[in-house]
This record gives C-alpha cells, structure tokens and sequence, in this order.
C-alpha cells in the first residue's frame, strides 16, 4: 500500500491512519443503519445493538476478556478519568493514597493533580535512567491506606514496557486496585486478562488502526471491581458510562482490534525489522543516545536524542518526515519533555530529542531515506551549534557558567 | 506551527556561519542562552580599529529555526554599522523582519543579547 501523504508519516504514536477496512466497516452505520443501540422497541435498535455488541466482543478478544468487562468510552482520556476517579471514589472509604509514575500520559498525571485537590495523596514515582519502573520502588511506596495504583502499559514517548504483570501481582497482593493505561500497547504487544492481574486497562481505537473518538475501559468482574460514574444519564454501560453510543465508532474500533489480533504477530515481525534497520543506520552517528530501554520496548518506538542539535531545528530540516520531538520549542510550554527529564536525561539531551514512531504503512524506502536526511541535517545543524563546536575543541560544557534566560 | 518565508530563507541559507581566533584583537565576541533552555548563541564582530566600524560577523547557534534565522539576520544587519549603532539594534525590529509569533519573541531578544554582548567584549579588550 502507498504511503497515504507526504511528509512520510513516522508519528504513529500521536494517532495511527484509518485501516481502510476499519472505514469500509463504519459506513454501513453512518448511512442507512442509523438506530440508536439502546433503542429496545424496534429493528433499528436491534440491529444497531448487535452491531455494537459484536464490537464489544472483538475488543475483549484481543484482549483476553470478557465482553461485559468492556465499558464504551470516548477513548483513552476518558477511561483514565473514569478508572481512577471511579475507583477513587468509590474506594475512598478504604484509603485516599493512590501511586503513580512520573512517565505516565498527562490523562492520569493531570487527574491525579484533580483527584489530589479533591482530598486524595498521590505519590509519583520515579523511573530508572531506562524509563522503567523499579519493582522495589513501588514496593517502598505503598501505603496501608493506598487503593489504587496506575501505571502504563506502553509509553508513549519512549516506548518502554513496563513489567505489568509483576506490578499487578504486587497490587493482588497488598489487595490495591490496579490500572493501566494500554493505550499505546494493544496490537504491539500481547495482552490476556485472563492472566494478566490487571483490575482497569484503559483502552483507545486510534493508536490501533481504528477511529478517533472511541475508547473502552476494561473493569475486572473477577474479583469484581466496582467504580462510580462520572458521566451521569440514561445509565448506559451497565450504569457506569451513560451516554448514546456511537454505532459507527465502536463498529470501527472492533474491527480495528479484530485485525490487530489476526495480524499482529506478523505485522510485528516486520515492524521490529524495520526498526532495526533504521536503528541500525543512526546508532553510529555520533553522540546519539537511544531514550529508554534498549530492548524492553514496543519496536515501533525509536526516541533519540541527537546531542548538540536543537530538536525543533532538527524538525524544521527533515521536512520530508513528520516526526516529533520531545523539544519544547515544539509545543505551547517552554520546558523540555517532562518524560526524558525523568529519565535523568539533561535538558540539552531532552532539546535534542527526536521521536520516530513507524507502523502498518511504513516501507524499506521510508526508513532509508528517514536515516539519510537525519544524518544530513543532523551533520549540517552540528556545523551551526557553537556546542558542537565547544564540544569538539574539548571543552567541558557543564563547567561553563552559562547565562539562563 | 508554519514559519515565515524569511525565517525558513534564513534556515536553509544562513548567512555568515562560522567563527573568528577569539583571541584575535580585533574581534568581539558574545555568547548568551544557556543549552538548558534550548538556545545558545554565539556572535563575533571583526571591527576596523580605526574607524570602529564593523567590518564582518559571524554567528554559530543551537536553538530552534526562530534563533538560528535572528542570528543570522543580525550579522548581516551589524555589518557597516559603529559599535553604538549596532549596539541599539533593538529586538522588536528583529521579530518585526522575521515576522516572529509571540512564542518566538525570546529569540530576538536573544539575538540583540548577542550583539550588546560582542560590543561589550571588543570594548573590554580595548579598553585601557
């Protein structure tokens, strides 16, 4: 299949296109099959809740879960809101200490902040240099009075996994709710509930091939998880989500997840390849660091920091490639990526960072001419850097007594 | 975010790349920004001991495409200029000619840091 736009696409951590089977599959539901799903006294709901039940099914499929753990939401934002206000709220008689991670997506992160206005003690834990959770840490953290624990299943800036299956058996143990946030994980990598001591796993069908504005929360029935509602009506999801479903939007995250569970093994293979084959042409370059752990990553992940070159620069240069950078210049703040700096990264490597994120569309041709143009400004722009420069004539820049603005 | 026409000219063809002997007697030279806050640039003047005017600049910096466009448009904009004049180059004429948004205001501050900075350092060497 053709590459869908120029610049070449490697972003597919801020959102993955539509698999045109997954659009082929909505349409029907946007045309002639408009009924409401939870429309009980006519054919035009019935066929729309069956449509939207067969949904719910493929998404518990790639999964490992069962179909009633399943709670339609509007995507990853929204079921991070509902898994830990929902638990907190509803668990708040047991405790009000909950722990998280430094790393995690600014939907947990900021609703922490809220759930900490509202009473609650939220600890945030810091990560290796690699970007992955110390079991010890967390082991340290817990509290007789802490209810719940969140931590990410894929990040998204550097791609690392965490241990999800240790981290839960811990929170079984001590008897504490435990989320994730699987946002960036499903399709990448294999996830089964069954055995997996995940209580909460918030889910999102954009970063997997399928439509914006559909997500789900998986919420555990054995040992059954309880939560309480933040969006308040007609008492939707078995009470917990009210709120009209969007038949055509579940439709295309079903059959988004029915595809990544037919082809992701394969699909994988070929991804890690081309991941090699790009991490192969930069590692060479000089002072280039890889962000995040080596091999503990999803492979469609590469996040390197490319010292001495600003990254919105380095950007602005390979405008053939639409990437990200964890820069500040290339977003509304003026800090650096919050996730690097925990990394221990030093602000210059947090500026100089690139993210590259490949998927279902990427070629050979694409990464080859990605690692040439990469070079290429990376070599013209350190020609520009009076560090390159400092750095080269042996001078320790960390001695220097620069003049911060 | 888009960049303007000028900033983007002076990414792609920045003028006046490089770097003068530091010690050399006729040159001034300025370095402000700090690389933990994304930005450092470095300026040099060659001015005629004579005339005090100067003659040449250079410029090196590692910032974003907004930085490296203002410092680059100061070498040019210094060169045939006194010490006093180029001195009172002001930072809103830089925005101005790139056509800067609010969020890229400190590059041009950055940028008329450089040059008051280089001033300075030819006058220190100079001054008896």
């Amino acid at each position: 299949m053709d590459t869908p736009h120029f610049p070449i696409y490697m972003d597919y951590s801020a959102t993955n296109p539509c698999d045109p089977r997954v659009v082929d599959a909505m349409i029907p539901w946007l045309r002639e099959h408009f009924g409401n799903p939870a429309s009980r006294s006519h054919a035009w709901g019935w066929e729309a809740e069956a449509a939207v039940e067969k949904a719910r099914e493929q998404v518990a499929d790639l999964i490992g879960a069962d179909p009633r753990e399943i709670v339609w939401t509007s995507g990853a934002t929204e079921s991070n809101n509902l898994a830990l206000k929902g638990a907190a709220h509803f668990y708040k008689t047991k405790g009000k200490h909950i722990i998280t991670v430094k790393t995690e997506h600014k939907a947990v992160l900021d609703t922490c902040r809220e759930l900490e206005r509202q009473g609650f003690e939220v600890t945030y834990l810091d990560v290796q240099s690699d970007g992955l959770l110390n079991l010890d840490v967390l082991k340290a953290a817990i509290r007789p009075d802490t209810i719940l624990v969140s931590v990410m299943f894929v990040n998204n800036e550097i791609g690392v996994i965490q241990d999800i299956a240790a981290i839960g058996a811990l929170c079984r143990e001590k008897g504490i709710i435990f989320h994730s946030d699987a946002a960036q994980a499903t399709g990448r990598v294999d996830i089964d509930l069954a055995s997996l001591p995940v209580d909460l796993m918030s889910l999102t069908s954009h970063k997997t091939y399928g439509p914006k504005g559909i997500g789900a929360l998986y919420v555990r029935r054995k040992p059954r998880v309880r939560l309480e509602a933040q969006m308040h009506g007609g008492g939707h999801e078995r009470g917990m989500r009210s709120g009209t479903l969007p038949t055509h939007q579940c439709v295309g995250m079903g059959e988004a997840y029915r595809i990544a569970k037919a082809e992701m093994h394969e699909e994988n293979k070929r991804i890690r390849a081309l991941h090699e084959r790009m991490l192969a042409g930069l590692k060479d370059v000089e002072e280039v660091f890889l962000n995040g752990h080596a091999e503990q990553r999803v492979p469609h992940n590469l996040n390197m920091s490319f010292n001495y070159v600003e990254g919105e620069s380095l950007i602005m240069g390979i405008k053939g490639l639409a990437v990200s950078s964890g820069s500040a210049c290339t977003s509304a703040s003026l800090e650096p990526s919050y996730v690097l700096r925990a990394l221990g990264r030093s602000d210059e490597l947090a500026h100089s960072s690139l993210r590259m994120t490949i998927g279902r569309w990427t070629t050979e041709e694409e990464i080859d001419y990605a690692v040439a143009t990469i070079k290429e400004n990376v070599a013209k722009l350190r020609e520009l850097s009076p560090l390159w420069e400092m750095f080269k004539d042996g001078v320790d820049l960390s001695t220097i007594q620069w003049a911060a603005h | 975010m888009a960049y303007s026409e000028k900033v983007v000219d002076h990414y792609e063809n920045p003028r006046n790349v490089g770097s003068f002997e530091k010690g050399d007697e006729t040159v001034g030279t300025g370095m402000v920004g700090a690389p933990a806050c994304g930005d450092v640039m470095k300026l040099q003047i060659k001015v005629n001991p004579i005339t005090g005017v100067i003659e040449d600049a250079r410029f090196k910096t590692y910032g974003c495409g907004s930085a490296i466009a203002s410092s680059s448009l100061v070498t040019e904009w210094v060169k045939g200029k006194t010490l006093d004049e180029a001195a009172s180059i002001k930072n809103s004429a830089i925005a101005e000619e790139l056509a800067l948004p609010p969020v890229k205001i400190h590059c041009s501050i950055l940028a008329e840091d450089a040059i008051k900075a280089a001033v300075n350092d030819y006058k220190q060497k100079h001054a008896h």
